[in-house]
């Protein structure tokens, strides 16, 4: 496959391996965080972080929506296809997140919630022209690369018309929640050594460009470097980030060229401009209340508008006490650090969000990383 | 949500709709979201649409970067 | 004048637009007719010709081995195959790689109401010809037909009887460390073949399904190396994945594979990229996987290439010692990491 054996290459992997072992400085500890949860997925299953040098230590970051997706928000597609009977169309990786009262959007279904999994957008369309009879909503979750696709198609909707379809927009903003993350107090960390750079999102950078991020680079003084999707991409992006270090530099660097710029996708950002617009404050789960964080629909396509269409109320739900989710978001505790993992919190039974979905932090090590937690002290 | 791959465009079908090619497998994206896509270009594709066109000289050069043990840092315009 | 007493029923079935009813799970004539003029048609032999409650089997030479199967697949015509010959390839499957030779096997149809006659016959000329290429017989059967909505077109429940030589020795608790794992070919092609039929999916390009009966492929290899030759499974539901995860269990062992040696189509592996799926996860039909005596592997991955359900067998990687049971993978990056069971059901992932 073009554009993707190639950025998976075994020998190039060593030699990037070989120039990362030779650019750390050995008194050193780098620590990155991978922002992106596709970033997560791709350290765990390649097994990168063997191809690491030691004191180059990767922390997972809150990039994956479904992690942070507050329980309330899923709380609410139950009710529209338990209570107001919708058919609520959702992408698959939300079915199986704990929500209240035991349920899961697939236990709702096994209840007679007429709950279904779509690929695309595209699909919750066209089940809405097919089902005029019926309610469709949905379920829009997913950070600024799937967010133009909800655009296009709350636009489709309201050229065509469709007087039974809404969504129910769940869509969350990555510099906000990277401003979070660098907010948040580095005395909570075990080691009080904050993080040293950020591996920027990939595909989220070819909507919004590589600029937003600098901002972060000069305020907070913590170097960028966008990288591509493929396991090569990581381990170049983390060279890049170790020469930044260092020399003492704060950049924003760019190692997906292939597909993003500076300014991103203009056409992207104009249609979902013209949808949406910022709420004061969402709350996250795992991480709390962030400001100008998440968008809403605009005024202009209230009816597409599941929140105004349905007399839903969104309740905050708190996570299990013992869940340490919050402080493993921020990267400062690991998943082995949290006494729920691997006990009572799994893929099977998951406690809280690093573990719902396959990209969470603590998902991605039980599944891929976790036979390293049976050797004497190290994760 | 980040699950996005590169597949080559093989037809524009109608507006705003291409079909690609990935692996043999073939599949109708959107093109709503870009401009000026035409058959032999590689596309981003993310949940049914086309994010990106892919730069074939960049990826060349990040290739290249790559095999030279990535030489000389590159900083973004 | 003499007449010939006439069959019960005035009107042949009318298997091109005729539909299930209720009637035909009534025990009445209406059943008969659909077996003798649809099932018996197809798989009518002369151990179903006893016409008992029960068939009355001959004694065999060795050791008896059973199995038992249900098939809900959906859809029930897909790409390479159908619920009909899945029914009988994986019954097959189940007894062959026991080392045993599959004899027998039994079919319970639970069919709904308004299901297309001419969709049952069809699946019954499938299974009938996936028997003839296995060399089995449709021994005892039986129908059953609920209300509408009530089931999924049709499921098939089946049983299998095969015999198995005294001194055969095959057992998922064999494996050792050292020992090599081999795959007979191709991951994924069944799971993904199905989950590309999904309507919301689109993809233009048929995958076809590998299903497949194994048993000459088995019979082969136990001829060629029997005594080396610890286990066989073949990797169906939760993929090579859950298989190797159960041998690992079973045995009190380790296994380290190399993924740069396992075999994939490229319309597979590109379909898997666009779901996000793990090729590891997606059921197999008609591929095993053998755990043997590592000396022995080179020659006996070469014998199963010389079969046709094997050209493209490989050795995967090695049984290793370790007190955890886990399933690791060098990946072809280099690094290492696990090879966990599938989490729930399997689903296509956007992130």
């Amino acid at each position: 496959m073009k554009y993707i054996d190639e950025f998976r290459d075994g020998a190039l992997a060593a030699d990037i391996a070989r120039a990362i072992a030779a650019a750390v400085e050995p008194e050193r500890t780098y620590r990155f965080m991978e922002f992106c949860g596709g970033h997560t997925h791709a350290i765990a299953r390649y097994g990168l972080p063997d191809l690491l040098p030691a004191n180059v230590l990767m922390i997972h970051g809150p990039g994956c929506p479904v992690c942070v997706l507050p329980i309330g928000r899923i709380d609410m597609a139950i009710e529209l296809a338990l209570e107001h009977h919708a058919i609520v169309c959702t992408y698959a990786d939300t079915l199986r997140v704990p929500a209240s009262g035991g349920l899961t959007l697939m236990r709702a279904r096994a209840q007679g919630g007429d709950i279904r999994m779509v690929y695309s957008v595209d699909d919750a369309l066209r089940t809405a022209r097919e089902h005029p009879d019926r309610e469709v909503v949905f379920f829009a979750i997913g950070f600024e690369t799937t967010t133009p696709p909800t655009a296009v198609a709350l636009l489709q909707a309201a050229a065509e018309d469709l007087a039974n379809f809404s969504v129910l927009c769940c869509h969350v903003l990555t510099p906000a929640a990277i401003a979070a993350i660098l907010d948040a107090p580095a005395c909570e960390a075990p080691t009080g050594v904050p993080l040293d750079g950020f591996v920027g999102p990939a595909h989220v950078s070819t909507v919004i460009g590589s600029d937003p991020y600098a901002a972060f680079a000069c305020a907070y003084r913590k170097p960028v470097v966008i990288a591509g999707f493929e396991p090569l991409d990581v381990m170049q992006a983390i060279l890049m980030l170790v020469r930044q270090v260092n020399s003492g530099r704060a950049e924003v660097e760019n190692e997906f060229t292939r597909a993003v710029t500076p300014a991103g996708n203009r056409k992207a950002q104009q249609l979902m401009d013209q949808v949406f617009e910022l709420r004061p404050s969402f709350e996250w789960r795992g991480l709390g209340e962030i400001q100008r964080s998440a968008l809403r629909i605009r005024e202009r396509y209230a009816r597409l508008d599941a929140e105004r269409r349905y007399p839903l109320a969104y309740r905050t739900i708190a996570d299990n006490r013992a869940c340490e989710c919050g402080p493993i978001l921020r990267g400062l505790k690991r998943p082995i650090d949290c006494k729920l993992f691997g006990s009572v919190c799994t893929p099977e039974t998951p406690m809280g969000s690093c573990m719902v979905s396959s990209e969470g932090a603590c998902a991605a090590h039980y599944t891929y990383g976790r036979h390293k937690d049976t050797v004497e002290g190290t994760a | 949500m980040c699950l996005a791959i590169p597949a080559r465009v093989v037809a524009v079908s109608g507006p705003d709709q291409a079909v690609v090619e990935l692996g043999g497998i073939r599949k109708q994206v959107s093109l709503a979201l870009v401009d000026g896509i035409a058959v032999g270009d590689y596309v981003i594709v993310h949940v049914g649409y086309a994010l990106a066109r892919l730069d074939p000289e960049q990826a060349a050069m990040t290739l290249q970067l790559m095999a030279e043990g990535g030489a000389a840092s590159e900083v973004a315009p | 004048m003499s007449r010939q007493v006439k069959p019960g029923y005035a009107r042949a079935l009318d298997i091109r637009h005729g539909r299930v009813d209720l009637s035909h799970g009534g025990g009445g004539r209406a059943m008969v007719q659909l077996i003798r003029e649809l099932f018996a048609r197809h798989l009518g032999n002369a151990y179903l010709e006893q016409g008992n409650d029960g068939t009355v089997l001959p004694p065999l030479p060795g050791r008896l081995v059973v199995t038992t199967d249900s098939h809900v697949v959906s859809p029930l015509f897909f790409p390479g195959g159908d619920i009909g010959c899945l029914a009988v390839h994986g019954t097959v499957n189940d007894l062959a790689v026991m080392g045993a030779q599959p004899l027998w096997l039994t079919a319970g149809f639970i069919l709904e109401e308004g299901f297309p006659l001419a969709d049952l016959d069809r699946i019954a000329a499938s299974m009938a010809r996936a028997c003839r290429e296995a060399g089995v017989h449709l021994v005892a059967g039986d129908t059953k037909v609920v209300e509408r909505g009530k089931g999924d077109g049709v499921f098939i429940t089946t049983s299998g009887i095969g015999v198995v030589a005294e001194s055969c020795t095959l057992s998922g608790a064999a494996a050792r460390p050292g020992d090599a794992v081999l795959l007979s070919g191709t991951l994924g092609d069944h799971g993904m073949a199905i989950m590309s039929q999904r309507e919301n999916l689109g993809f233009d390009t048929p995958i076809h399904s590998d299903t497949a009966a194994l048993n000459g492929l088995t019979a082969l290899m136990m001829q060629h190396a029997d005594g080396a030759i610890r286990l066989m499974r073949d990797p169906t539901r939760g993929g090579l994945a859950a298989t190797l995860n159960e041998i690992a269990d079973q045995s009190g062992v380790g296994v380290l594979l190399d993924e740069a040696m396992i075999p994939l189509r490229p319309e597979v592996e590109a379909a898997c990229e666009l779901l996000g799926l793990d090729p590891l996860n997606v059921a197999n039909e008609g591929k095993l996987v053998a755990v043997c005596d590592a000396a022995l592997a080179p020659a006996l991955v070469q014998c199963m290439r010389t079969h046709p359900l094997g050209r493209e067998a490989a050795p995967i990687g090695t049984v290793i010692a370790d007190p955890h049971h886990f399933v690791q993978m060098q990946t072809r990056l280099g690094g290492r990491r696990m090879v966990d069971w599938l989490s729930g059901e399997q689903l296509p992932r956007i992130c």
